[in-house]
């Protein structure tokens, strides 16, 4: 839906448009490509720097059926308490994050790692910080039925609610043609899966200076910062930048010493009652979200891979000025001291002992002061436009 | 054949009652003597070339790679019986890099085994060496295996002893590639006397595991993938039904049977050879021994480094490749072909064509 706005609403409207539930009946525009017919308007193509969205074959995309979506994210029956829907934590005025360093569950109940945004994450190829879902079907069921997050058992209490729920009820039987038992709680991730690929964003100040060649669309001290995330910062080997399109992602997995650091002693006995709970068919995303020394595995726990002790999906740098904190913990504050980290070579504070599992590629980065100031200044440059003005009102930074 | 297998899956059904299944890279316990009591695995870290820079600065790169070797062999279930290290320790010798790479091996929670490297040699031929690990040439039994360890890295005398202006010159020109002032690497009469003194208390059906840093088979004297009196050695080991040697200084994956004899590189920890040709300073000559490896990542400095835990199969040894950033390996012996042979790219179609630019 908020893809839909984009499309439909001028740039003045925007704000009011965000407010609204977006119940707008002629937002049925829904595409894998970029709709070409917007590059002539004054604000630009909001696709602009993105690839076509993937859409899996046995999902395609109806208004219908984003529509659905919509609601379902948003719906708080859909927990132990009444109180938590998706939105919770990926909330439209938040650049659909939370701004806290990790997630509030029903009660209050706190995860282990940092909600990510749900902005572009339709382009990721796996889901989660670890990537233990495929895709955005995959991923959407797992909260749920999370003890720290939805707190619900099992999916049948959701189940129970949309065949008994007449708007429900109609539009599973329109969308998908089934009624009653028929319903699955797959049916209901494909919905919210469909939603959440709507939700991707570009024209960016950097999209619009590098795609397009408008070299007063990022400042002289951005521009610089540029050079140095494609140069000397390192930073564009795993946040990647293609000829046509740039994801900011590899969507591949590296330690870069966070939250790792401080249980290295501990990561011999820890994997070794991983790898044996997890071989007694213990929930792994249970595991993860509830227990912080195995969460710091990462990607280890997913594969049991040696080389992925302590290693993270690399997220996407698009909106990243709004998502803060940072990394997987939400242990980093600001952009500054996300930079600062790197340059430390993966360390934070830089008196910190670098954990034996580091991924290759991080190394100390030699930045001055005013480098690091220029790295933190091109990150500004990804934001969106919608998102820009959305967070106008927040508190973030 | 079949009884291998028999006991391979007797022992990989008592280990899932372990609750650790079979195919968990970190418990890749396999097989395989008649025997169960006398399975076992062992790790190989080898060549990480410890830099000192100066006071307490050393090399990042080559530090990270040994420690990750290290802390990855502590994940290992169950636990290697022993670890060995294969040799090039340090870069030049000196007792600062040499003291730093002990401290950094002293993680391991295991009994460790050294084999000398040319970079840990010569600048005081061993002499700080043995005082941290012992002597230079030794053997011991495990579970029915006779292991050996030889220092196949020395030269002749002459070469040795008159020709440098100082032991720093003497260290520099041995760490030289294609340098027409190198030597080539030999085991030497009076290790080869005793090799043959200490195997002659061993029995012909007793497997034996040799390990040396240089290969202890000709492959390219440039780089002194050589050992001088190769031919020498292997009659030595002739009369044993099953021998393999295992050899670190060449930085890659090789494997190669020379009648009853297995050869094994490992890998090091430090940086991959061969580099890849866009960067290679000098003409390569190298055979066609080796499955071509992925062309190593400049970004990912630890790409196409490893360390490798090795099971002892019915005798023989199984290599499993630790490869960082990269696709693990494993280079067993095939009953059949009675040779190693890579489990999954031995077959030229199955290989994958090594990539000739970035």
């Amino acid at each position: 839906m908020r893809y839909i706005f984009v499309l439909t609403c001028s740039l003045a409207l925007l704000t009011a448009c965000t407010q609204s539930q977006n119940k707008n009946p002629e937002a049925k525009v829904v595409t894998t490509s970029k709709p070409s017919v917007l590059s002539s308007q004054s604000d630009g193509d909001p696709l602009l720097g993105l690839p076509a969205v993937p859409i899996p074959n046995d999902n395609l995309q109806t208004p219908e059926k984003i529509s659905l979506g919509d609601k379902l994210f948003h719906d708080k029956r859909f927990s132990i308490d009444g109180t938590v829907s998706c939105a919770n934590c990926h909330d439209a005025k938040k650049a659909f994050g939370d701004g806290l360093a990790v997630s509030l569950g029903h009660h209050d109940l706190t995860g282990t790692r940092n909600a990510p945004t749900v902005i572009n994450a339709a382009f990721y190829t796996s889901q989660f910080w670890d990537g233990r879902e495929p895709d955005l079907e995959g991923q959407s069921k797992q909260p749920f039925v999370n003890p720290v997050e939805h707190g619900l058992t099992d999916h049948e209490v959701i189940l129970e609610i949309v065949r008994t729920d007449t708007d429900y009820q109609t539009a599973f039987s329109s969308i998908f043609g089934v009624s009653g038992k028929q319903v699955s709680i797959d049916h209901v991730a494909k919905a919210i899966a469909s939603f959440e690929r709507t939700i991707i964003s570009g024209n960016s100040p950097f999209d619009r200076y590098y795609f397009k060649g408008d070299t007063k669309a990022m400042s002289d001290t951005q521009v610089r910062g540029f050079k140095l995330f494609i140069g000397q910062g390192r930073c564009v080997s795993c946040h990647t930048i293609e000829q046509d399109h740039a994801l900011f992602t590899d969507n591949r997995f590296h330690n870069i010493g966070i939250g790792i650091n401080d249980i290295q002693q501990d990561v011999p006995r820890l994997a070794e009652a991983f790898l044996q709970a997890k071989n007694k068919d213990v929930d792994v995303d249970i595991m993860v979200l509830t227990d912080k020394k195995s969460s710091e595995l990462g990607r280890f726990a997913i594969t049991n891979e040696l080389d992925k002790v302590g290693a993270f999906k690399t997220p996407t740098l698009r909106n990243i000025e709004m998502t803060a904190p940072y990394m997987h913990d939400g242990s980093l504050k600001t952009l500054k001291d996300v930079i600062i980290h790197y340059h430390n070579g993966g360390v934070t504070p830089a008196s910190a002992k670098v954990n034996a599992y580091l991924s290759g590629g991080i190394r100390p980065l030699n930045l001055t002061e005013a480098q690091i100031d220029d790295l933190v200044a091109f990150m500004k440059a990804l934001t969106s436009p919608e998102y820009a003005q959305s967070s106008a009102n927040t508190t973030i930074n | 054949m079949s009884t291998t297998n028999r006991s391979r899956r007797n022992f990989i059904k008592n280990t899932s009652a372990l609750a650790l299944g079979s195919t968990l890279p970190i418990s890749m316990i396999e097989l395989a003597f008649a025997n169960s009591n006398e399975n076992f695995t062992f790790a190989y870290i080898s060549d990480s070339h410890i830099q000192h820079i100066k006071g307490t600065r050393f090399v990042r790169n080559w530090d990270q790679g040994l420690k990750r070797a290290v802390a990855e062999t502590n994940l290992l279930t169950p636990k290697p019986d022993f670890v060995m290290f294969g040799g090039d320790l340090a870069q030049l010798g000196s007792k600062p890099e040499l003291d730093h790479g002990a401290e950094i091996l002293s993680a391991i929670s295991n009994d460790i085994h050294y084999v000398m490297g040319e970079h840990d040699y010569y600048l005081d031929l061993g002499a700080y060496w043995e005082k941290l690990f012992g002597p230079q040439y030794y053997s011991f039994d495990h579970k029915g295996v006779h292991f050996i360890v030889l220092n196949s890295i020395r030269t002749y005398d002459e070469w040795t002893y008159n020709r440098w202006p100082s032991n720093e010159q003497r260290m520099l020109e041995m760490a030289g590639l294609d340098n027409p002032n190198g030597s080539p690497f030999m085991v030497g009469n009076e290790q080869r006397k005793w090799l043959n003194n200490d195997l002659a208390k061993i029995a012909k059906t007793t497997p034996i595991v040799v390990f040396s840093h240089s290969p202890l088979q000709k492959i390219y004297k440039g780089w002194n993938f050589w050992t001088e009196d190769a031919e020498q050695i292997q009659a030595l080991l002739k009369p044993y039904n099953k021998v393999s040697v295992i050899y670190g200084h060449v930085h890659q994956i090789q494997y190669n049977q020379i009648g009853n004899i297995s050869f094994h590189s490992v890998m090091a920890t430090a940086w991959p050879w061969p580099y890849p040709s866009t960067y290679a300073q000098a003409e390569q000559y190298l055979p066609q021994l080796t499955v071509p490896m992925n062309r190593a990542d400049p970004f990912f400095e630890r790409d196409a480094t490893g360390w490798q835990f090795i099971n002892m199969a019915n005798g023989n040894v199984d290599l499993n490749f630790t490869l960082n950033s990269n696709k693990n390996r494993s280079v067993k012996f095939n009953n059949v072909n009675k040779r190693p042979e890579d489990s999954q790219f031995q077959e030229q179609g199955s290989q994958i064509p090594p990539q000739t630019h970035y």
